[in-house]
């Protein structure tokens, strides 16, 4: 340990309510207010996503009190086929932005990061607090569209130009709403830009005394990888959107072609790029994904060593995979554009990237099941979990070697099996790292322990019901069922619809099993089981804080020092088959990676 | 005739200089692998130095992603209206340029007045101040550029042309009142005696890059449109 003056401290502790869980500068407070509105936001999202799938099962039911929240879009409670869009299209943007990356990346990011590389803080702790409020209010900017004037947008968490440029014109929503979507989104972008900004300067800087880079755990070069991916998508995003909300408000043309006629409207707007649109929001859109999944697969390692108790196979490769999907994920936005109209070269040149980013996908994957066999895995909630994760990825990855190649894309693009594809491989995939990073952080967090067997429920509800929602799906797409549709009318769609009832019985099913983790949350929070500080036997930084929850400045009078690599499992200590970071034991370290 | 002699404003340093020894786990001085905590010293490089590069990094992003923008939409269609510059933009590039000087001016002697050298008469915040006129002039300027061209009819909706010059503008003072923020923060911050010298050295990268950032987009305007 050293003296704790070797470093400048960043803020004191806060005394009244509103400085200390508001407009709060700890790391720690940020990081939990991000995952509740993480919490708050996937709640909407799942909720949005039952009503689409009992419209998608029988179209003409009436669900109770739907008519409320819009008399147009859903009269009598059965929604129209603009509306089934229109909830969509909140359904992905809330799920992408405000929850796949807000919690693994935003809430556990903020919440863990200074502590596992041991500093007190993020080195700019007013940015941090906005970056939270940015992002709060782009959440509410968002979700006001519901209430203002013919409902939120029905273009789709992409918002394809020309249909999202050229205002009311298009359907309902696509005035004011896109407007409110692009605002929304621009301010995300900011309040991500302003996560990066202290995410980067905390791990290159803030490092503890013999932190090197090689020992800072899996879970951290997560998001360091992440904040790198998020600095550079962000900064593209947010310039589309103000282009976008232009064309809508001062009557540019940038996305508009000529002589477009829409409804029997000649639009004023000439000589726009609709592809424009696509590839700068594919630019930022398909890195994302990675800002989406990266986080989660170090949670997991993070997860999967501390109870696997030895460490993955290779530290380094692990890492190196993670950094060469960022760089990758940058050459592969054009896959989401085979079907546009592009040059069939450039089709080429953004398949060879695509095909070649399973490389490192699969090394992690490798690396991962390897260092599983012949392990004695310690089966808990958040271990379970991250096997879920794993599961989900590569099931979820495999349809990826289909869609990267150009002609087999072309038949299957804009289907189900697209649909299934990314469910399962970012969106479920990223959601059981949250999952798996919940059960295990949660008793340093608050201080008291979930309950696990509520936690295997909801894990056995969770896994088994996504395959039965999302794989039928790839079957829906082979057979030829495109997305975005409300109904099935046509004659070849008919003999889904069973497949289809299915699918909205196993989501119902399985939405309601997240309710038993909210219980389990609330309830845990407050009347849970005391935890120890380290009640996993961990070795990180995380687990060496004095008391739990952490202190307001992280490590009390004295930041650690760093004596380790971060997984020294499998050795004989003084406290058992591990030796902390910060501890000055020397032991036999079996696993020094060179 | 009796004279006062002020102290010299306390200016927070870095114990070590930055370059030659190992660090406290700073990315720029690795531990060494074996990692014996020993032959680390107590230097951390301040966050600031790191953040400011991220900072341009990702407004580099933003203006690549306005410049793909510009020559993507100017080559998607025929209605691309060339039209001549106001010449008062190269009066304001000279005007930028020259608060570069100023600034970096005032940065020397901000090190020089640390050490005690000079005295209060030659106080750095003067250069500092003349910075600060120059930015507000240079806005100005811009403010003057878009009164001629709209005297021209030449609005944001006219054409891509004129909606991308309004853009990349617009954009630029915006990321240029940011900056003036940071002068007034570091001449605050100086007249209190609590200036950190990574802040000063931030504020003046920032500053140069919009320096450099406008001549490139002065460039990028002149050849497209």
């Amino acid at each position: 340990m050293h003296d704790m003056s070797a470093h400048a401290v960043q803020h004191h502790q806060p005394t009244t309510f509103i400085r200390k869980h508001v407009f709060s500068l700890d790391h720690k407070v940020i990081g939990k207010q991000y995952y509740a509105l993480a919490l708050l936001a996937a709640l909407i999202g799942m909720v949005l996503s039952w009503m689409m799938r009992i419209h998608l099962g029988w179209t003409n039911a009436a669900i109770p009190g739907l008519q409320l929240l819009s008399k147009n879009g859903a009269p009598g409670g059965v929604m129209t086929p603009e509306y089934y869009l229109q909830l969509m299209t909140m359904h992905g943007t809330i799920m992408v932005f405000f929850v796949l990356t807000t919690a693994p990346f935003a809430a556990f990011g903020n919440y863990f990061l200074p502590i596992q590389v041991g500093a007190e803080d993020m080195p700019f702790p007013h940015f941090n607090m906005m970056s939270f409020w940015v992002t709060f209010v782009g959440f509410w900017v968002l979700i006001a569209a519901f209430f203002v004037g013919d409902g939120p947008s029905l273009g789709g968490w992409t918002q394809y130009a020309p249909l999202s440029a050229v205002g009311p014109v298009a359907g309902p929503g696509e005035g004011m709403g896109v407007i409110l979507w692009a605002t929304s989104i621009a301010l995300f972008c900011v309040g991500q830009l302003l996560g990066a900004l202290n995410f980067i300067p905390t791990t290159l800087d803030l490092r503890a005394k013999g932190m090197s880079m090689m020992r800072l755990p899996l879970s951290a070069w997560g998001w360091f990888i992440t904040s790198c991916m998020g600095l550079t998508a962000f900064a593209v995003l947010m310039p589309a959107c103000i282009l976008l909300i232009l064309d809508h408000v001062a009557g540019t043309s940038f996305f508009v072609p000529s002589n477009l006629v829409i409804n029997d409207q000649l639009q004023p707007h000439s000589g726009g790029s609709t592809l424009l649109w696509q590839h700068l929001f594919w630019f930022f859109g398909h890195p994302e994904v990675y800002i989406a999944i990266v986080p989660g697969m170090g949670i997991v390692s993070h997860v999967l060593i501390a109870n696997m108790r030895k460490p993955m196979l290779s530290h380094r490769v692990l890492i190196y995979s993670m950094g060469a999907l960022a760089v990758l994920s940058y050459m592969v936005y054009g896959h989401h554009m085979f079907v546009s109209g592009m040059n069939p070269f450039s089709s080429l040149a953004f398949s060879f990237p695509t095909l070649a980013i399973t490389i490192p996908s699969t090394i992690i994957v490798l690396i991962w099941t390897f260092s599983l066999y012949g392990s004695k895995l310690r089966i808990n909630s958040a271990s379970l979990f991250a096997l879920g994760f794993i599961s989900m990825f590569v099931a979820g990855g495999v349809s990826g070697f289909f869609l990267a190649q150009p002609s087999i894309d072309i038949m299957l693009h804009a289907t189900y099996f697209v649909v299934g594809h990314f469910h399962m491989v970012m969106g479920v995939a990223a959601m059981f790292g949250i999952f798996s990073g919940t059960y295990f952080w949660f008793p340093k967090m608050t201080g008291r322990m979930m309950n696990e067997t509520l936690g295997t429920i909801h894990f056995v509800i969770s896994f088994i019901g996504t395959y039965c929602i999302f794989m039928p799906f790839h079957y829906l797409g082979m057979a030829g069922n495109v997305r975005r549709y409300s109904a099935f009318v046509a004659d070849y769609l008919q003999p889904l619809i069973p497949v289809h009832r299915f699918i909205t019985v196993a989501a119902l099913i399985t939405g309601a099993g997240q309710l038993i983790f909210l219980y389990n949350l609330i309830h845990t929070r407050f009347w849970g089981a005391p935890a120890t500080d380290n009640p996993w036997e961990g070795t990180s930084l995380e687990w060496s804080t004095p008391t739990t929850p952490p202190p307001h400045n992280n490590f009390g009078d004295h930041l650690p020092v760093v004596y380790h690599d971060p997984y020294q499992y499998g050795v004989k200590s003084s406290t058992g088959d591990y030796v902390m970071q910060a501890s000055q034991e020397q032991v036999a370290t079996v696993n020094e990676e060179k | 005739m009796a004279t006062t002699v002020h102290e010299p404003p306390k200016i927070d340093s870095p114990r070590l200089p930055a370059t030659s020894h190992s660090g406290n786990g700073g990315w720029r001085n690795m531990v060494p692998a074996d990692g014996d905590p020993r032959v680390v010293q107590h230097y951390s490089p301040p966050a600031s130095s790191t953040a400011i590069w991220v900072v341009l990094f990702a407004i580099t992003m933003m203006f690549a992603a306005f410049t793909s923008a510009l020559i993507v939409r100017k080559g998607a269609s025929l209605d691309w209206r060339h039209f001549t510059l106001p010449s008062i933009l190269y009066f304001n590039t000279v005007l930028l340029l020259a608060s570069s000087l100023t600034l970096e001016v005032s940065r020397r002697r901000v090190a020089t007045f640390m050490g005690g050298l000079r005295s209060q008469s030659e106080s750095p915040t003067r250069w500092l101040y003349i910075t600060l006129c120059l930015g507000l002039l240079f806005v100005a300027g811009q403010y003057i550029a878009w009164r001629q061209l709209s005297a021209q009819g030449l609005f944001l909706a006219t054409n891509p042309s004129s909606s991308f010059f309004y853009v990349l503008t617009a954009a630029h003072v915006l990321h240029i009142l940011g900056g003036l923020g940071g002068i007034v923060y570091v001449i605050r911050r100086l007249n209190q005696s609590v200036l950190r010298r990574s802040t000063l050295d931030a504020t003046a990268r920032y500053w140069h890059f919009m320096d450099v950032l406008w001549v490139y987009l002065l460039l990028l305007l002149w050849i497209k449109l």
